[in-house]
């Protein structure tokens, strides 16, 4: 195991794809000659040269429909989008083109792109550079989404992802590029469709993905210190398709479910978990379940409103207390 | 480039066949057998067969919008999957689930028709991408109408086709509507081949009515193209007969306009200039038009007809690849 950051992780990811298919390329903005605003992308262009690693004008969704057209052809893109912000402008393409036309052409054509991008709130940048959409790409049928929470998933998740012939989107998070884990030294692959049970437990299940899982695994330890409680945390890390079995299972073991989520509640993954658990394992429920949520405000600059309006591990401890009445 | 008459012919024969069919279509919508939106392309033929006949279809990417039959069945489609298509069949070229606006035949590069007006900018220059990374000397040949031109995509991908200089001819098939909105209303500068400047991209504008000159205009632009000099935009100044779909009931066009357009009809221009050389007779043409209405009734309706509709229970196929390895992941 190497213990590295998740740049370094996706970094190595991309690298070893270059490497191994020609026909891999990344694109972005000041990916290239930069190294990429997160540093995902460093030194890949001196070693694969501009044909391959291309810094992209500010056209979100020129760019990438380029990408999926070239896709068309066996090209393997790499597309970052530098902020999940401007993905919103690429939507066109992604959801009209890429999660589509392997349907609509009787599958003839079909679209392996990689589209990565950080969701998720840093700090104080502002309601345009905040926003968290991963539920708006999940609600894409033909369309993958993964979001890693550690390293080794940001490695093996793209990897996978590269190999995929379906479009994937990768959810990252500006906050957790610089986040260390233990990654395997040997090509790894990681699944792109289950969850990962990342806390054991028996008196509650967290589900989270991306940051919130941190937040839910914080949680977790100062349910048990203080207040007995056992929960078990379950890792996300496929948002589509959603891990149905995955759900089913822990709830059935703990019988309570608190999801947590660093979007606004409404249309969410929260949402969407809780619909499962209503069809799949309803009986097995002691409680009503719970979802952790930001505030459904546009995300303020001021720091305080800020932190406000956004969960962390203490709205999660709450919101256990609160089912557990105690 | 010069051409035969006898090429002519065969190009004739062609572009009375794609005018029957279109017409056909339309009865085939009256009768219900035919869905949802419908877009023709009846009074434009000069463009996509003159392009298309100074390109290489098969070998060459062709992709375009909505408006699609046409360029699919000159890029090598046969006539009788694309009507099936449109009748929803299982033998349709898009197996029943493209329809009227998306008509795909990826073994004839015909790269598909694809409903968002000017989606297809970005990806045919992503296609001349591909075709730069393989190495070989296809070229991508984008179709597409010139109210396109006011979304973001063209300037997005004109400016990627040069800076990167990809094999793509961009064709504007200016028929002077978007939709029901004449391009005076709505666009700045109606010459679409003067926005290109701004990129550095060389242009042409050409009269789409008439064959001969779409020939020799695409014929340069290709030159071009293919001996990797980057991106061409060509404009070709044309007309649409019908509605811009058929739930256009087609008002806001003057019958006055419509006529001065209709005089100069594109089939009828190179049939009388074949006639005036001595290539063709009034009545060899009459016998064409004859035996293409008799094949498209015996041979492309009644394919369209008797095909089977796709399997109900394939409804969730083709949303996700079928047993993808990678989606398990594991460890190499």
């Amino acid at each position: 195991m190497a213990d590295i950051m998740m740049w370094e992780a996706i970094m190595r990811a991309h690298d070893e794809e270059m490497a191994n298919d020609p026909m891999v390329i990344a694109m972005g903005e000041d990916i290239g000659v930069v190294g990429g605003t997160y540093k995902a992308t460093t030194g890949l262009y001196d070693k694969y040269g501009e044909q391959r690693v291309i810094d992209t004008p500010i056209s979100e969704n020129g760019y990438t429909g380029l990408g999926i057209g070239a896709s068309f052809l066996g090209v393997r893109p790499i597309i970052e989008i530098m902020s999940v912000n401007f993905a919103w402008l690429a939507m066109d393409q992604i959801f009209n083109t890429a999660a589509k036309v392997r349907y609509m052409s009787g599958g003839q054509l079909q679209a392996p792109v990689v589209i990565r991008s950080p969701g998720g709130t840093a700090h104080q940048l502002g309601s345009q550079h905040s926003a968290r959409m991963e539920k708006v790409f999940m609600g894409i049928a033909g369309l993958r989404v993964v979001t890693p929470s550690s390293p080794r998933q940001a490695y093996g998740l793209l990897k996978s992802a590269v190999r995929c012939n379906d479009p994937v989107f990768i959810n990252e998070h500006e906050l957790m590029y610089n986040m260390r884990g233990d990654v395997p030294e040997d090509e790894y692959f990681h699944p792109l469709e289950g969850s990962e049970i990342t806390r054991e437990g028996r008196d509650v299940t967290l589900f989270g993905y991306n940051i919130s899982v941190h937040w839910c695994l914080k949680a977790a330890e100062l349910l048990s210190k203080h207040h007995g409680i056992e929960a078990e945390v379950v890792d996300l890390f496929t948002l589509s398709p959603l891990d149905r079995e995955g759900i089913r299972n822990s709830v059935s073991k703990t019988h309570r479910a608190v999801i947590v989520e660093e979007a606004e509640p409404a249309v969410g993954v929260g949402a969407e978990v809780m619909a499962v658990i209503n069809e799949e394992c309803f009986f097995e429920l002691d409680a009503a379940p719970m979802r952790v949520s930001a505030l459904n405000v546009p995300i303020p600059y001021n720091h305080a409103m800020e932190k406000a309006a956004l969960p962390d591990e203490n709205n999660v401890v709450e919101a256990v207390r609160n089912m557990f009445g105690v | 480039m010069i051409m035969k008459d006898t090429d002519k012919k065969r190009v004739l024969r062609e572009m009375l066949f794609a005018r029957r069919f279109e017409e056909r279509c339309y009865e085939a919508y009256v009768e219900r057998n035919i869905g949802g939106f419908l877009h023709l392309y009846p009074g434009e033929e000069a463009c996509a067969f003159g392009v298309l006949e100074a390109a290489k279809p098969g070998h060459d990417y062709v992709i375009t919008s909505y408006r699609d039959h046409v360029h699919a069945i000159k890029s090598g489609s046969d006539p009788k999957k694309v009507m099936a298509e449109l009748f929803a069949k299982e033998t349709g070229v898009s197996k029943g689930r493209g329809g009227s606006m998306h008509i795909f035949d990826v073994a004839n590069r015909f790269m598909g028709g694809y409903a968002l007006v000017g989606g297809p900018f970005p990806l045919a220059a992503g296609i001349a991408k591909g075709i730069q990374m393989q190495g070989g000397d296809e070229i991508c040949i984008c179709f597409l109408g010139d109210a396109a031109n006011n979304q973001g995509t063209f300037h997005e991908s004109l400016n990627m086709a040069k800076i990167w200089n990809l094999p793509v001819l961009y064709v504007c098939e200016n028929n002077l509507y978007g939709i029901g909105t004449r391009i005076d209303r709505s666009t700045a500068v109606i010459d679409q081949y003067k926005r290109v400047s701004g990129y550095n991209i060389p242009s042409a504008q050409e009269d789409g009515q008439d064959f001969d000159k779409v020939f020799t205009a695409a014929s340069k632009a290709i030159k071009h193209v293919r001996g990797g000099n980057g991106p061409y935009f060509l404009e070709l100044m044309t007309y649409r007969y019908r509605g811009h779909s058929m739930s256009d009931s087609n008002a806001y066009r003057a019958k006055t306009e419509e006529r001065m357009w209709s005089d100069r009809d594109p089939v009828i221009m190179l049939r009388d200039r074949l006639i005036v050389s001595g290539a063709l007779t009034l009545d060899e043409y009459k016998e064409m038009d004859t035996a293409i209405l008799d094949e498209i009734e015996d041979e492309v309706i009644r394919y369209a007809t008797e095909s089977s509709e796709p399997p109900v229970s394939e409804v969730e196929r083709f949303v996700l690849a079928d047993n993808d390895p990678w989606v398990k992941g594991g460890v190499k």
